[in-house]
């Protein structure tokens, strides 16, 4: 059992006020830990400071055991891959310039990203035609499957998506979830998700992260957080959760 | 030693010998006629017409920008010398001497100030002379902004004959005469030779306490460039030039529209010093040349907004506090009045193209800038954090994603700054770049609208020329992914 990533004691505020209290938190390789909770509890903070794109007042973040500076931190995002909420595709690219981004600029050969895109492509469900279009000329969902495959293209040790769902339908948004957990559990890749929808947190997590005003509330299995809630907080936000108990266990 | 000398006068001698003038009627006709009396003796020359006051003359005749150029004692005693050379030829030719300059030939006629009125009204009032204003202290004044500021000009006169007036306003030579017309003032300063003391019916007022100095037409000739022949071809105009000549060419330029240089050519002829008949350029070649000129100080001082506009908009971007005292410093560039930034620049670059492509670059900053900084700053935080995410090296994010992704913005930062450079260059002319200000400025000189539309209307269509060729531009430079809308992309 190693861990990926470790954040140790880390804290961050932003004009005086904290998003995130001192807190050391270990991501397993080869799992799926889920930040989850409410508006405000600081999981994206948390979630940018695995990525260096935010730096933490105090603690440090260790990656595959090398600590995460701001030297370093550019070389490290290539084994990352990051999804955010609207998808963060470049409007002036087309799917394929999004996607081999990188990797063109890393050198690789025309071949090997070919090939690369045709097999991720094929994971994510898209076919080759969209590789020419722009964003604007793409769906919500088709945008977030393509800002999985920019992410996944270098194969990184780590993948972190940021309410990558959140801006999607429902069903768009069930589909996607089963295709990413179909993904991720093909590829063994270690994921990082944050979101305040515990179904989802339940369905595509191993391993729970609730936070509320930056700290760790509780941290464990969906079936915990049901079962042996750690405190009042912990058992309103699954209340909150309304239609879950029926759909998820009916 | 002696054969760099003669080198240095064989390069001189190859090199045109630039006669300038200023903006008035008179100083353009004498331009042209120096100009043509060094052509007839076999010497390169050419006319830079039209290029402002005394000062920018003198400095650019100093600075060696300018060879030989119209003036009068009187101008050289009060502006040149400060009033500390009397305006006499004995005082002058001295302390001409130490400034590497002589007085190649005196004309034969003296145009003094004076200032005049509508004889009518000038009767009704019982004005003759200068004096008499000093009772009617209700009279409205307009003076040339020139005779404002210099040292002989309205404020000595003010004390000199105690005047009263409050109501004293500067505007163009030209123009106050026909404010004079239409009954907008007055009273305003003239010169004794102007064609207009007849054309409007005008009054001279007698200067009865000798305020202003003699004023005797003369050509000055920059020492470095006077060779004998030019010495020669120039002295050949010595004393050749009546009042009644004078007041005759002003009145044939201003009344008649005849080209300033047909009558220098005919005058020059009725001498019997130059026999060639004028060679006036036909409507297309000359809007071909100021076409030349204008696209030139637009082109290049268009470049250099960009070159450096550029940089200094993603510096901007990227330095949050650093960048806003750069882009209040290029604002500040852009509150200046054109015409004072162009002048601005002759002591440093002399006259012609230069100054004005100096002033147009500094003109044009502004926009490149802002919309550099507004197009990179406008970018989404999502893309921003996209960007930074994916790993790439600061420079690589710039090139592949942040400047495309602010093109357009640049893009129409570059389009109005070369629409603004277009209108701006007009103004060249007054700094004897060329381009389409040349006929504007003749145009409004002489009081001929079908001269200014030569030049106002063809900038006018270059302007919208340059607006489309950009829009056409856009199609190319700006990413196809940015011009389609899609449905919650902004």
């Amino acid at each position: 059992m190693t861990d990926l990533l470790l954040l140790e004691g880390v804290s961050r505020s932003f004009g005086g006020v904290p998003a995130v209290h001192p807190l050391t938190l270990s991501v397993p390789s080869g799992k799926t830990t889920v930040l989850v909770g409410p508006s405000g509890s600081g999981k994206s903070t948390l979630l940018r400071m695995m990525v260096g794109l935010v730096r933490p007042d105090t603690g440090r973040v260790l990656f595959e055991g090398r600590l995460l500076t701001p030297a370093s931190a550019p070389d490290e995002r290539r084994r990352m891959g990051l999804v955010l909420q609207g998808g963060g595709l470049f409007p002036h690219l087309d799917v394929e310039g999004n996607a081999a981004l990188v990797a063109r600029y890393l050198g690789w050969d025309e071949a090997r990203i070919r090939a690369r895109l045709r097999v991720l492509l094929e994971r994510v469900r898209l076919k080759d035609d969209v590789l020419g279009r722009y964003p604007a000329e793409l769906s919500g969902g088709q945008r977030q499957r393509v800002s999985l495959v920019r992410a996944l293209m270098l194969e990184p040790a780590l993948v972190l998506l940021d309410e990558a769902l959140g801006a999607l339908d429902p069903i768009t948004r069930s589909e996607l979830q089963d295709d990413l957990r179909a993904t991720f559990r093909a590829l063994g890749t270690t994921v990082v998700l944050v979101t305040h929808d515990l179904g989802e947190a339940a369905y595509l997590g191993d391993t729970l992260v609730l936070l509320r005003d930056g700290r760790v509330v509780q941290t464990g299995t969906a079936e915990d957080f049901v079962q042996r809630p750690a405190d009042e907080f912990v058992q309103r936000f699954v209340r909150a959760q309304r239609a879950l108990p029926e759909v998820t266990r009916g | 030693m002696s054969g760099l000398h003669a080198l240095a006068l064989g390069l001189l001698f190859a090199a045109p010998v630039r006669v300038g003038s200023k903006v008035f009627t008179e100083s353009v006709v004498l331009g042209e006629v120096a100009t043509r009396a060094l052509l007839a003796s076999s010497i390169p020359a050419v006319h830079r017409r039209e290029l402002g006051g005394t000062r920018i003359l003198w400095d650019a005749l100093e600075r060696g920008d300018l060879d030989v150029y119209p003036e009068y004692t009187g101008t050289l005693a009060q502006e040149i010398f400060a009033a500390q050379v009397p305006a006499t030829l004995e005082a002058l030719g001295p302390a001409l001497a130490a400034r590497g300059v002589r007085i190649a030939a005196l004309l034969g006629f003296s145009n003094t100030y004076a200032l005049g009125m509508k004889e009518a009204t000038a009767e009704h009032l019982g004005i003759r002379t200068i004096s008499d204003l000093a009772r009617h202290p209700e009279l409205r004044f307009a003076f040339s902004n020139e005779f404002l500021d210099r040292g002989d000009g309205w404020r000595a006169l003010q004390r000199a004959y105690g005047l009263p007036q409050g109501n004293v306003r500067g505007m163009d030579h030209d123009l106050a005469y026909r404010g004079l017309a239409t009954g907008a003032f007055e009273v305003t300063d003239l010169y004794s030779t102007d064609a207009e003391v007849k054309e409007l019916d005008l009054r001279l007022l007698k200067d009865d306490k000798q305020h202003f100095p003699d004023y005797q037409a003369l050509l000055l000739l920059r020492e470095a460039a006077a060779t004998p022949e030019v010495v020669a071809a120039l002295s050949r105009l010595q004393g050749r030039i009546t009042q009644r000549d004078m007041v005759a060419m002003n009145a044939r330029a201003k009344v008649d529209r005849v080209p300033e240089a047909t009558i220098a050519a005919d005058f020059l002829r009725a001498r019997g010093i130059d026999s060639a008949p004028p060679q006036l350029p036909g409507r297309a070649r000359r809007m071909l040349g100021y076409l030349k000129d204008h696209l030139v100080l637009v082109g290049v001082s268009l470049l250099g907004a960009v070159l450096f506009g550029l940089p200094l908009g993603v510096f901007a971007a990227r330095r949050p506090r650093l960048g806003q005292g750069v882009l209040a410093a290029v604002g500040v560039l852009q509150t200046l009045p054109s015409l004072a930034l162009l002048v601005l620049m002759i002591p440093f670059l002399g006259i012609g193209a230069k100054p004005a492509i100096a002033a147009l670059f500094l003109y044009g900053l502004l926009p490149v800038v802002r919309n550099t900084h507004a197009g990179l700053t406008g970018i989404s935080g999502e893309l921003r954090e996209a960007a930074e995410a994916l790993g790439l090296s600061p420079r690589a994010r710039l090139w592949r994603i942040e400047l495309p992704l602010a093109s357009p913005s640049i893009l129409a930062g570059i389009q109005t700054s070369a629409v603004i450079c277009v209108g701006t260059a007009t103004l060249g002319a007054l700094v004897g770049a060329g381009g389409f200000g040349q006929p504007i400025l003749t145009g409004i000189r002489l009081d001929n609208t079908g001269l200014l539309l030569e030049g106002a209307v063809p900038a006018a269509l270059l302007a919208l020329a340059v607006q489309g060729g950009f829009e056409l531009v856009g199609r190319f430079v700006v990413p196809r992914g940015l011009r389609l809308t899609g449905p919650d992309e902004t």
